[in-house]
C-alpha cells in the first residue's frame, strides 16, 4: 500500500504536450478515475506513473519515494492493460505467476498467491489453458489476477473494461469494484467512459487537453461539474448550456432572461445580474408542464426518445436546443408546445469567456483545478 | 444428392491439389536418392526402376572417400552454422530495432538493407575477393561465411522485423510492471512468441548459405564448400556421381528443415498439423 504523488508532470511528443503540469495526490487505499475524452493525456498519465513513459520534467512520488527515474520493475506497481497484454505462450498459472516468478518466491508461496488470486477473479478452473483457449472476458479476469497476485503497492488500471461487450462490462464493473474494495488497495483507473467513472471511483479526476480540470467525489463532478467541458462530458444526456442574462427586477428578485423567455431565480443570483452567462442544468432538473405558467419558459418538442426508465425529450427553447428527461408516460407530439420550469437550485452558472463555473459571488467555487 | 456431390468436391480438389504439390517437391527428392543408392548399371538402365532393385551405398561411399569431399562436405556446414549464427546475432536485434523503435532515419535503413540486395553476387564476388586476398582471408571458411552472411543478413533483417512488428509492445510492457527488465522482457516474452518466425528465417539462412555457389567458387580454391566443389568436380563425372552429389547437397537442408519444422508449427500449446 501507498500514497502517489504527481508533481507538475510535464510529458510531450514532438509538439503535442500529452500531460501538461499535471500535479494529483492520491491517498493510501484511495480509488481515483482519471476521465476524459481520447487523447485529453490520461492514458500517457497512467504511463509516466507506471514508469513506461519517461517525464519530461516534474516528478512523480510512489509512497513518498521519488519513482522519476525508476524502471516500472522498481516501482512496486502493477497494471492491466486494454489489450489485456496477457502472454499467449504461457498457460494461465504460469501468467499470473509470472510477476511472482520474477520476484523469486518459492514454489509454494506462488502456488498459493495464484489460486488464491484466481479463486477471487473465478478462474481457478482454467489455470491449464492458454489464452487462446479462453473468451476475451476470462483472459480480461486473466489479466487483473495477475495483476493482484504480486500484491504490489498501487494497481493501475488502463480501460480494463473498454474491450468487453456492454452487459459483460457492467457484470464486470460491479465485480471488479468489489473486489478492489476487498483488497483495499491505491487503485488509479483509466476510462473514457463517464458511467464507468461515476459508479466506480471514490474521487474522479476528469481531464482536458492534457490538465486534470476538475478532481472530485462522482456526486460533486455531476452535480457542480468545474467548466462547461466537464459538464458536457459527465453525464448522459451532457449538461444543457444556455446562453442567459440575470437582469434586477421589481420585487420578486432578478430575472433570468433566455433567448425562448424569462423567469425568476432567487436572491442568490443577485451578485451576477447584469453579466452574461451560460447557464447550465441537467436535463433531469428541468420539468415539463404541459399548459403555461408562472415561471415557466415556452419550447418546442422536436423528437421524443422513449427510453424505458424515462423518456428524452430535445425541445428548442428561442435559439437554444436542450435535452430533457420526463416522466416515461409523457408522449407530447413532435412540434407540440411544452411549458419548461428550470429548478432554479439546480442552475450552475458558467462564464461565457473561459467556461469556468461561478459561484453566486460571480467567483470560481474551491473545487474547481485553476486554469 | 446435388448437395452432397457440391459438398465433398472441393475437398476433394484440395486433397488432388495437396498431392500433385508433394509430388512437385518428393518426386526428384525420391528420384536422386535412388539414383544415389542404386549402382551404377542401375542408374544407366531404362526404363528405370521405381523401387530400390538393387541398393547400395557403392557410389556414395566412393563419393564420399572421393579426394576432399567430406572435408567439402564438413566445410559447408560450418560455413552455413557461421553464417546462421551471424546473420541471427546481427539481424535479430536490428529486426526488433526498426520494429519497435521509431527513431531517425529508421526507413533509410531498411532501404539500405533492401538495396544491398540490389547488387548481384556475381558484381560484389570480385572486389570481394581483391579485399579478401589483402586481408589474408582469401580461401577460407571464414571468408565465405562473411560473403554469406552479407547475402543472407537483408533477408534476416526484414524477416525479423516483421516478425517483433507481429509480438504486440504491450506484452513486453506487462513484462516490465511484472519484474522484467528490458533485456528479459524482451528474452522472457518477445523472443519465445517470435521463436516460429526467426525458425523460418534461419531455416531460409541456411539455405542461402548451403546453396550459394557462385561466391564459393570464386572466393575459394583449396578449401571449398560442397556446392563448388561438386560443380568443380562433377561435370564430366558420370550420372550415378552426379546423383551421389545432388543427394549429399540435398540431405542436409531436408533435415534442417525437419528439426526446425517443430518450432515452425508449434503455436504455443498446440502443434498446427
Amino acid at each position: 500500500m501507498a500514497d502517489v504523488r504527481f508533481e507538475s508532470v510535464r510529458k510531450t511528443f514532438g509538439k503535442v504536450v500529452a500531460v501538461d503540469d499535471v500535479d494529483l495526490e492520491v491517498a493510501d487505499g484511495d480509488f481515483v478515475v482519471l476521465l476524459g475524452p481520447s487523447g485529453c493525456g490520461k492514458t500517457t498519465l497512467l504511463r509516466c506513473l507506471a514508469g513506461l513513459e519517461r517525464v519530461d520534467s516534474g516528478r512523480v512520488l510512489i509512497g513518498g519515494r521519488d519513482a522519476t527515474d525508476l524502471p516500472p520493475r522498481r516501482r512496486r506497481i502493477a497494471m492491466v492493460f486494454q489489450s489485456y497484454a496477457v502472454f499467449p505462450h504461457l498457460n494461465v498459472f504460469k501468467n499470473i505467476a509470472f510477476g511472482l516468478r520474477m520476484q523469486k518466491e518459492r514454489k509454494a508461496v506462488i502456488r498459493e498467491r495464484v489460486e488464491s488470486a484466481a479463486k477471487l477473479l473465478h478462474i481457478e478452473d482454467l489455470l491449464d489453458r492458454y489464452p487462446s483457449q479462453i473468451s476475451g472476458g476470462q483472459r480480461q479476469r486473466v489479466a487483473v489476477a495477475r495483476a493482484i497476485a504480486t500484491k504490489a503497492d498501487v494497481l493501475l488500471m488502463d480501460e480494463p473494461l473498454s474491450n468487453l461487450d456492454a452487459l459483460l462490462r457492467m457484470e464486470m464493473r460491479a465485480e471488479l469494484k468489489a473486489l478492489l474494495l476487498q483488497l483495499g488497495s491505491t487503485t488509479i483507473y483509466v476510462t473514457h467512459d463517464q458511467v464507468e467513472a461515476l459508479s466506480m471511483g471514490d474521487r474522479i479526476a476528469v481531464m482536458n487537453a492534457g490538465r486534470i480540470v476538475q478532481l472530485d467525489s462522482p456526486l460533486a463532478v455531476y452535480d457542480h461539474p468545474a467548466d462547461t467541458f466537464v459538464g458536457g462530458f459527465v453525464g448522459t444526456p451532457p449538461m444543457n448550456f444556455l446562453t442567459a442574462e440575470i437582469v434586477a427586477a421589481d420585487g420578486a428578485g432578478p430575472l433570468v432572461n433566455l433567448s425562448g423567455g424569462s423567469f425568476p431565480v432567487g436572491p442568490t443570483a443577485a451578485t451576477l445580474t447584469g453579466r452574461k452567462l451560460v447557464l447550465g442544468i441537467r436535463a433531469e432538473s428541468i420539468f415539463v408542464e404541459q399548459q403555461s405558467g408562472d415561471g415557466l419558459i415556452e419550447a418546442t418538442v422536436i423528437v421524443v426518445e422513449p427510453l424505458g426508465s424515462h423518456n428524452l425529450l430535445t425541445v428548442r427553447s428561442g435559439e437554444d436546443i436542450l435535452k430533457v428527461s420526463t416522466s416515461p408516460r409523457l408522449f407530447p407530439e413532435p412540434d407540440s408546445s411544452v411549458w419548461l420550469r428550470l429548478e432554479p437550485n439546480r442552475i450552475r452558472w458558467m462564464d461565457p469567456e473561459t467556461g469556468a463555473a461561478l459561484d453566486s459571488a460571480g467567483t470560481a467555487p474551491q473545487n474547481a483545478i485553476r486554469r | 444428392m446435388s448437395s452432397r456431390v457440391v459438398s465433398w468436391l472441393p475437398r476433394l480438389l484440395i486433397y488432388l491439389f495437396g498431392i500433385v504439390l508433394s509430388l512437385w517437391v518428393l518426386a526428384p527428392l525420391y528420384v536422386i536418392t535412388l539414383a544415389a543408392f542404386s549402382s551404377e548399371e542401375d542408374v544407366y538402365k531404362y526404363p528405370k526402376d521405381l523401387l530400390p532393385r538393387h541398393p547400395s551405398t557403392e557410389t556414395l561411399s566412393f563419393f564420399l572417400n572421393f579426394a576432399g569431399m567430406t572435408d567439402a562436405l564438413r566445410r559447408s556446414v560450418i560455413v552455413a552454422v557461421i553464417t546462421l549464427a551471424i546473420s541471427l546475432a546481427v539481424g535479430t536485434p536490428a529486426g526488433y530495432a526498426l520494429a519497435r523503435f521509431a527513431f531517425r532515419g529508421a526507413d533509410t535503413v531498411r532501404l539500405s538493407v533492401v538495396a544491398t540486395r540490389a547488387f548481384p553476387i556475381v558484381i560484389l564476388s570480385i572486389p570481394l575477393a581483391v579485399i579478401f586476398i589483402r586481408w589474408g582471408i582469401d580461401d577460407t571458411i571464414q571468408g565465405v561465411s562473411i560473403a554469406h552472411t552479407a547475402l543472407a543478413l537483408p533477408f534476416v533483417v526484414l524477416t525479423t522485423a516483421s516478425v517483433f512488428a507481429n509480438v504486440p509492445a504491450e506484452l513486453e510492457e506487462a513484462a516490465q510492471t511484472l519484474g522484467c527488465s528490458r533485456g528479459s522482457a524482451f528474452v522472457r516474452v518477445a523472443l519465445p512468441l517470435a521463436l516460429p518466425g526467426l525458425a523460418a528465417s534461419a531455416i531460409f539462412v541456411f539455405i542461402i548459405s548451403w546453396n550459394e555457389v557462385f561466391a564459393a567458387s570464386l572466393l575459394t580454391l583449396q578449401n571449398r564448400t560442397l556446392p563448388a566443389e561438386v560443380l568443380a568436380l562433377l561435370e564430366g563425372a558420370p550420372l550415378n556421381f552426379r546423383f551421389a552429389g545432388g543427394f549429399l547437397l540435398m540431405a542436409p537442408s531436408v533435415i534442417v528443415i525437419l528439426v526446425i519444422r517443430r518450432y515452425l508449427f508449434t503455436m504455443w500449446g498446440r502443434v498446427v498439423r
